[in-house]
């Protein structure tokens, strides 16, 4: 089935769709990115559930956090993470080298100030699934050179 | 270990229910943003539309169908083949209008409405609308204008969801004034 070019236009009509009903500015943009963030956080927690129904427990959060770079990165964007790192102290940092959903955007620095928004809803996915797994997080992305990314995320300890 | 045995079956399924989840956080965003369901139609529509006019490239690109003769054949490629192909079914198409120009596909499970329920206070929500936009754009594309819209609905009772296709005209290409 090659619904993935169906999410793909659907994610960008949901960037258009968020963009265009706001107004411009600095304020504007940061709510922008809290409402596809918030969009993913609902989709992550949905997915999440569904995919991990059959599944073992986990036995520690660097379990957890393998399961996401591993699986959950290959079923929704067809490769797995690059490269995970931590340092023990509830920072990872999971690196992709091609990121699905830059991958259509031209690599130059041309589009790089709006790389932003294409990472927003990925955040909420990432912290949706972490948050029903029981892990409370804050999940940040940067891009340096397109369309490679990192999404960093934070364990809140409760 | 027993986590890794069933994840190949498992991750395709999983690839559309990231579409329907995802699908289902626009329409509630849009529910909040929007006072009235119709308002909701209209917007899923455009996006449709947006996303529709795209797709069939990707579509004609993937698919290397070619020029469709006629209305009857154009139904038969976008049941057998474009849903085949986007959402895994295979829609039926009947109904045809004595002058062939109008159409049904009934859909008999819908992937976007599978975890969804509509509340009472949206009767005029019609959930799947996206799929009015996406047909309408992509047939735009190949010189075709149509009117698209759902005439049932499994979501508000019904039981299969149609949706009415009418050919309206064919669109000729506009060339600019000395340009061959």
């Amino acid at each position: 089935m090659a619904d993935e070019a169906l999410f793909q236009f659907l994610h960008n009509e949901l960037i258009q769709y968020v963009y265009k009903s706001s107004e411009q500015g600095e304020m504007e943009n940061a709510r922008c990115i809290t409402k596809l963030e918030n969009m993913g956080f609902r989709v992550g927690q949905g997915l999440i559930e569904r995919f991990t129904k059959d599944t073992a427990r986990f036995k520690d959060e660097l379990d957890v956090m393998k399961f996401i770079c591993k699986d959950f990165w290959t079923s929704v964007f067809k490769k797995q993470i690059d490269n995970l790192r931590t340092n023990h102290q509830g920072i990872y940092v999971l690196q992709d080298n091609k990121f699905r959903l830059l991958s259509q955007l031209s690599a130059g620095k041309q589009y790089l100030e709006h790389a932003p928004k294409y990472l927003a809803f990925t955040c909420g996915l990432v912290r949706g699934g972490l948050a029903n797994l029981g892990v409370k997080s804050i999940v940040t992305a940067e891009v340096s050179v397109m369309p490679a990314c990192k999404f960093q995320v934070m364990i809140q300890k409760v | 270990m027993s986590r890794q045995s069933n994840r190949t079956t498992e991750s395709k399924k999983m690839n559309s229910e990231l579409f329907t989840l995802t699908y289902g956080a626009l329409v509630t965003q849009l529910c909040k943003d929007y006072e009235n369901d119709e308002e909701v139609n209209k917007q899923l529509d455009k996006m449709g539309y947006n996303i529709g006019v795209r797709l069939i490239e990707d579509f004609l690109a993937r698919s290397s169908v070619g020029r469709c003769h006629d209305f009857r054949e154009t139904a038969d490629v976008i049941a057998k083949v474009a849903f085949k192909m986007y959402l895994g079914i295979t829609p039926s198409v009947t109904n045809w209008s004595p002058a062939g120009d109008e159409f049904s596909l009934i859909l008999e499970n819908n992937p976007l409405v599978d975890f969804v329920e509509l509340p009472d206070n949206h009767s005029n929500l019609v959930y799947s609308n996206i799929l009015c936009g996406v047909l309408r754009g992509a047939l735009e594309m190949v010189q075709m204008a149509v009117d698209v819209r759902f005439a049932q609905d499994t979501l508000r009772g019904d039981n299969v969801t149609e949706i009415r296709m009418k050919f309206v005209k064919r669109i000729e290409e506009n060339l600019p004034a000395g340009d061959e």
